[in-house]
């Protein structure tokens, strides 16, 4: 009947309807969406608690509000806030480019090389005004991931060059500059480059509160990336070459400018948190600055479905259970990667979860029987 | 006479250095042949290294006489049951759950650093050993076990019999997997499931069953590299994130090797050699992290002339990255 | 009619029925009887069951009911494998092949016989096989670097490799040249004098009657006859191919002040694989008609609509759009689908793929038709206003059966998905409009739906042109018939006069020219 359906479609066909059938879901419920979730969730605390007892052998009940403690205690909640700031704005950077179907794998990259330009603008801009210096910190840490991004996505735009290993390779190339950087700028042979040799241009400390002005930057960003992917015309054409590069060329869309684009602006918003993670934050720059959160953003970003708001909520878990568990590990004297084994847990079972909400599991117990019979019946 | 020593010193070292790296680009090519992107090897060969290491713990502290063959065994087996549980995560989730390869392998490698660097950090205290710090010194001296000849035979001995046998095992490895890749049905059958998984099942081949074996076989191949590292390489002694970004190193490797496992050997000792140049050429320390930054270009501009150049050969699996699904009528 | 089932025959089927899902029915109580060294061609027009039928022979498709005899026995054949096991093998129309692998590699991929891997045993294999049947392939070329007609030579081969003894071919010469075509009915007469049994699907006539010793013509899934080529002629296939004329009774107007609106001259293009699929087009699409392109799947119709639009550049010719309020004249060729539209050009298009081109799957109705309109305006945030109204409007006005506007398409049914572009599409008031296959997979009322827009917009001054697949429909809404075939245009009819065996025959010939002279 439909030749393109015979040349898509399955040519072994199965003999015998087999046990366990999957198809893909239309649609989901919101209700089935959350539940899956929340089981999801659940489970994973169980066995996360599990293996904690079987380790330490504490009492799982304290053990829970050790970690509501490790994140919500009096002298950490400025510590979580900070931290689920500066994932989310990661998130929030490589949102955009997910959309588009862009593997951005380089976000830990395009933040250090923002950072890494902002440390050399606090460094050398001695004879500027403080305000010049301070948008110049800013400007430079954009500019810079702007370019780290932007170099990947001409490549893929141009020659299709696998933009999930070229970011992933870029991230090394930063870390690398940032070492460089480090034995040049502090003789001592540090392995950071400290607030007594980044003095110029420092973002100002608002309600005298140090995280503040991250916190009040990446709030910002959340509702502007949200407005910018529904409701902007960039968004909109973000949306329609993720989902299907064929219809954008049909309404003339110039898919090369869009990916060249979305890319500029996904790194400039990754250098823009490392404005403030050098500018802001701790004055000081090493490799480890941006402690792994370009990797855990992807997870975050990709757990939100790419939506903003949710992206909360998904950074939120992430920075609670980690903290948590950092704390966890302090009070048992334990080695602090042991939240990192707990945040691999419950990320797999979340990631593992989208499968009971994209497809359908079709048991043909009954089915077979009566297959089997009919071609009985006729032989 | 010095400068050939100096030389002779600088190839063994690249070599040593070399081989976690062709462990993990082995493995990883593999796994990546059969369409999976797996981005968990660095953290696989953490748990290979720290599995390993548990394995060889828990039989130094049990004996007082340790045999060698055993001495070698016990890690290298609970070594790979580390890594093939791993390497099953990944495969459960991305294979049968169709999970996002990037996020599951990101996710893989935030575990396998952090349960490496627990346990590493941590053993003594939870299995209240007496040993004041996690050394394997005679595991490690029988991983370290060079050819008895190896001293009498001058510069040769040095160059080819003055290491411990994970350095040949591993490029035995690489050899079979080239070859395999290159000359059996296997090898075949499983580089049409990476190229076009849709062909292959057409063609009646499990896509499946061998994106899970490629993907396994893969990781536990790559945790060896994490094993010989702490048995071989740091003599049995365990630091935290002393292994570092190798595994990303390994994945780089792969784009530099074109996917040819044969070309990996050359890459992973390249690119070891490169780790300690700074070593034996009078440049200024600082220079250093530039030359450690070299590899990463290096092989960002093997995938940029890879992708201009077009030539079919030498591109990534084509559904690299993608799951397969077969839609049912 | 049939024989009964014995020994004489390779192949026999017994009231084969296949539907799917409840509406179509692809087959319906099909007999067909296939002797041993024979060549039987299948033939029929688009969707009249011929790739149904031989998909069931070849273990794809499962028939509802009826039954399947090879050599007198009855077969029960439920995948491709079973297939082969009654030296059953199909060469589809698309073909299964990894190009990075050479010939052998891909005949040889996926056959576990437990013997040792060979390549170098296989590869003289496949070299005698070619020698035998007169084929032409390096063994050792890369599929990538392979012309079409090649890489079909690997998917017949791969077949025979697997010992096949009845080939199926699904339009082996939809994809050749001339030339290419005489070599391969020459292997295929070498495979016949071989004793092989070759079912050939096509709906080319002149080929029919060069290479086959008997025709079997379906319509509507049902097996019309067999007869003998020797005692048939090309008119005689040609009625019982299309069948006598049916009445729709689709409203047709005369033409208001037909003047050119869409000059097409001398267009030539040629596709990515380095095949020409169009040579020499010209045509005038003219302000307040239908005009129809007849032709069969693949004779480049999608490839002029596409080149029309800006999709496509051409290798010569031109497009030229005359404005309707002053007559200005605009040149298209070489302008991007928005540089079209920047010139003021009211040009749309609906294509063929709906939702991997012209929607947008898991969009809702409402980003949908946002597609065409979002860059209105200087403002940088998109309007969903105006996109809500007229989606609003064209659930109501067309009956387009949705739970909300909110809807993603790919939910809706096939007929709702096409309401939704076509309305799109009509909506933004254009002066040329282009709908490909709009009624395909579209049951009866949807697609009189269509037909009334299509010409609703004809009276409404719109160059109307309508790429077609049933002949019935085209002869009672278009007012001229522009035939091509292979390419070229074969003709252009006036939809009235014309008569259906002489679309039928100008579809398989060039201007009454054997294509393959």
């Amino acid at each position: 009947m439909n030749k393109t359906a015979v040349s898509t479609k399955d040519y072994t066909h199965v003999k015998k309807a087999p046990f366990i059938t999957i198809t893909k879901r239309d649609a989901t419920s919101l209700k089935r969406n959350i539940l899956v979730r929340v089981i999801a969730i659940i489970a994973a605390l169980v066995v996360s608690s599990v293996i904690t007892l079987l380790i330490t052998g504490e009492n799982p009940i304290r053990l829970f509000s050790t970690v509501i403690d490790g994140a919500f205690g009096q002298f950490r909640i400025w510590g979580t806030a900070q931290s689920v700031a500066m994932l989310l704005g990661i998130a929030l950077a490589l949102t955009p480019a997910f959309k588009m179907k862009f593997w951005n794998t380089g976000g830990e990259g395009q933040v250090l090389i923002g950072a890494l330009a902002s440390a050399l603008v606090m460094m050398t801009a001695s004879s500027l005004p403080h305000w010049l210096a301070c948008i110049l910190v800013v400007l430079a840490g954009i500019c810079a991931g702007a370019i780290w991004g932007i170099i990947p996505a001409v490549f893929k735009a141009y020659w299709k060059t696998n933009e999930t290993l070229f970011t992933l390779m870029m991230n090394y190339v930063a870390i690398q500059l940032i070492k460089f950087f480090l034995k040049v700028a502090d003789k001592s042979g540090s392995s950071t480059v400290g607030p007594s040799l980044l003095q110029y241009g420092r973002l100002p400390v608002i309600f005298e509160q140090q995280y503040m002005l991250n916190i009040i930057v990446v709030a910002v960003l959340t509702a502007m990336m949200y407005i910018y992917l529904r409701t902007s015309k960039h968004g909109y054409e973000i949306a329609v070459v993720g989902e299907s590069e064929n219809t954008a060329k049909y309404i003339g869309i110039n898919v090369k400018k869009v990916i060249i684009r979305t890319m500029a602006l996904s790194g400039a918003l990754c250098g823009l948190i490392g404005v403030l993670l050098v500018g802001a934050t701790s004055y000081s720059i090493d490799p480890n600055l941006a402690a792994g959160n370009g990797f855990t953003a992807i997870m975050v970003s990709w757990l939100a479905k790419f939506n903003p708001i949710i992206m909360i909520f998904t950074t939120l878990l992430i920075v609670v259970l980690s903290r948590g568990a950092e704390n966890v590990s302090m009070t048992l004297g334990l080695n602090k990667s042991f939240s990192d084994i707990l945040t691999g847990i419950i990320l797999f079972f979340i990631i593992g979860c989208e499968f009971f909400i994209n497809y359908k599991i079709h048991f043909n117990i009954a089915k077979k029987e009566s297959k089997e019979v009919e071609f009985n019946g006729n032989n | 006479m010095a400068i050939i020593e100096q030389i002779v010193e600088l190839i063994v070292r690249a070599i040593m250095q070399g081989t976690p790296l062709l462990f993990g680009s082995t493995g990883e090519i593999l796994t990546e042949k059969s369409g999976n992107l797996n981005l968990g090897i660095p953290g696989i060969m953490y748990i290979g290294a720290i599995s390993g290491v548990i394995g060889g713990f828990f039989y130094q502290n049990s004996t007082s006489k340790v045999i060698t063959v055993l001495a070698i065994i016990i890690p290298l087996l609970s070594s790979l049951a580390g890594s093939l549980l791993a390497s099953l995560i990944y495969g459960f989730l991305t294979i049968t759950l169709r999970a996002n390869q990037n996020v599951t392998g990101l996710a893989l490698t935030t575990f396998g650093v952090g349960l490496g660097n627990f346990f590493g950090g941590s053993l003594i205290k939870i299995t209240n050993s007496d040993t004041p710090f996690l050394a394997l010194s005679k595991i490690s001296a029988a991983y370290r076990t060079t050819l008895p000849f190896a001293n009498n035979l001058g510069i040769f001995g040095q160059l080819f019999f003055s290491y411990g046998f994970m350095v040949y095992l591993a490029v035995v490895i690489a050899l079979a997997v080239s070859f395999i890749l290159k000359r059996t049905r296997i090898g075949l059958q499983l580089r049409a499931v990476g190229e076009s998984p849709a062909t292959a099942d057409a063609a009646g081949i499990n896509v499946n069953k061998y994106k899970y074996f490629a993907t396994c076989i893969g990781g536990m191949i790559a945790g060896l590299g994490g094993l010989y590292y702490i048995l071989d390489y740091s003599k049995g002694i365990w630091a935290n994130d002393a292994f570092g970004d190798r595994g990303w190193l390994a994945i780089a490797i792969v784009i530099f090797a074109i996917w040819r496992p044969n070309i990996s050997i050359l890459g992973s000792y390249l690119f070891g050699g490169l780790y300690i140049l700074f070593n034996y050429v009078s440049v200024s320390m600082n220079l250093l992290p530039l030359m450690q930054m070299l590899p990463y270009v290096v092989t960002i501009i093997v995938l940029v002339i890879v992708s201009m150049r077009k030539k079919r050969e030498n591109q990534p699996p084509a559904s690299l990255g993608t799951n397969y699904f077969r839609e049912e009528r | 009619m049939s024989e009964s089932i014995n020994k004489n025959y390779a192949l026999q089927l017994r009231n084969i029925t296949k539907s799917f899902g409840t509406k179509v029915i692809a087959n319906k109580n099909v007999d067909l009887d296939v002797r041993y060294g024979e060549v039987l061609a299948i033939l029929g027009e688009n969707g009249s069951g011929k790739t149904t039928l031989m998909n069931m022979i070849a273990g794809i498709y499962h028939p509802d009911s009826g039954e399947i005899y090879v050599n007198g026995e009855k077969a029960s054949i439920n995948s491709p494998k079973d297939a082969f096991r009654y030296k059953i093998g199909m060469v589809h129309q698309h073909f299964k092949l990894v190009d990075l692998f050479t010939a052998t590699e891909n005949i040889i991929l996926g056959i576990n016989d437990g013997k040792k891997y060979n390549i170098a045993k296989a590869t003289d294999e496949v070299k005698k096989i070619s020698q035998k049947y007169g084929f032409v392939l390096d063994p050792n070329k890369k599929i990538y670097e392979m012309s079409v007609s090649e890489k079909q030579t690997v998917e017949i081969i791969k077949v025979l490799y697997r010992g096949a003894d009845i080939l199926i071919l699904d339009e082996p010469t939809a994809v050749l040249t001339p030339q290419e075509t005489e070599k391969l009915f020459d292997v295929i007469r070498n495979m016949r004098k071989d004793g092989k049994s070759i079912l050939i699907i096509t709906h080319k006539l002149h080929e029919v009657l060069a290479i086959s010793d008997r025709v079997s013509v379906l319509r509507k899934g049902e097996h019309i006859a067999t007869v003998n080529t020797s005692e048939t002629t090309e008119n005689e296939l040609t009625e019982m191919m299309v069948g006598k004329r049916i009445s729709l009774n689709i409203g047709r107007s005369e033409p208001k002040n037909a003047t050119d609106r869409l000059v097409v001259s001398g267009i030539n293009l040629t596709n990515p694989d380095g095949v020409k699929v169009l040579k020499d087009i010209s045509f005038t699409a003219k302000a307040g008609e239908i005009l129809g392109i007849a032709g069969i799947a693949g004779s480049g119709q999608r490839e002029l609509l596409e080149a029309i639009a800006g999709l496509r550049t051409l290798d010569s010719g031109s497009v030229t759009y005359i404005n309707p309020s002053d007559s200005q004249i605009t040149e298209l060729r070489s302008k991007t689908p928005l540089q079209i539209r920047e010139l003021g050009v009211r040009l749309s298009f609906v294509p063929e793929d709906r939702l991997g081109m012209g929607l947008v799957g898991n969009m809702d109705i409402i980003d949908n038709m946002m597609l065409r309109s979002y860059k209105k305006g200087k403002s940088v945030f998109v309007d969903r206003q105006p996109p809500k109204q007229l989606a609003e409007e064209i659930i109501e006005s067309l009956e387009v059966v949705t739970p909300s506007a909110q809807t993603p398409v790919r939910r809706l049914s096939g007929g709702n998905v096409q309401k939704v572009l076509v309305g799109r599409e009509i909506a933004s008031a254009p002066s040329v409009l282009m709908v490909a296959y709009p009624v395909r997979g579209l049951d009866i009322n949807s697609s009189y739906t269509i037909y009334n827009l299509l010409n609703k917009q004809k009276e409404n001054g719109v160059a109307v042109i309508y790429v077609g697949e049933d002949l019935d429909v085209l002869l009672e809404l278009c007012d001229r018939i522009l035939v091509l075939c292979a390419g070229t245009v074969s003709g252009i009819l006036d939809g009235r006069t014309a008569e259906k065996e002489e679309v039928g025959l100008m579809m398989t010939k060039v201007n009454g020219v054997k294509a393959n002279e």
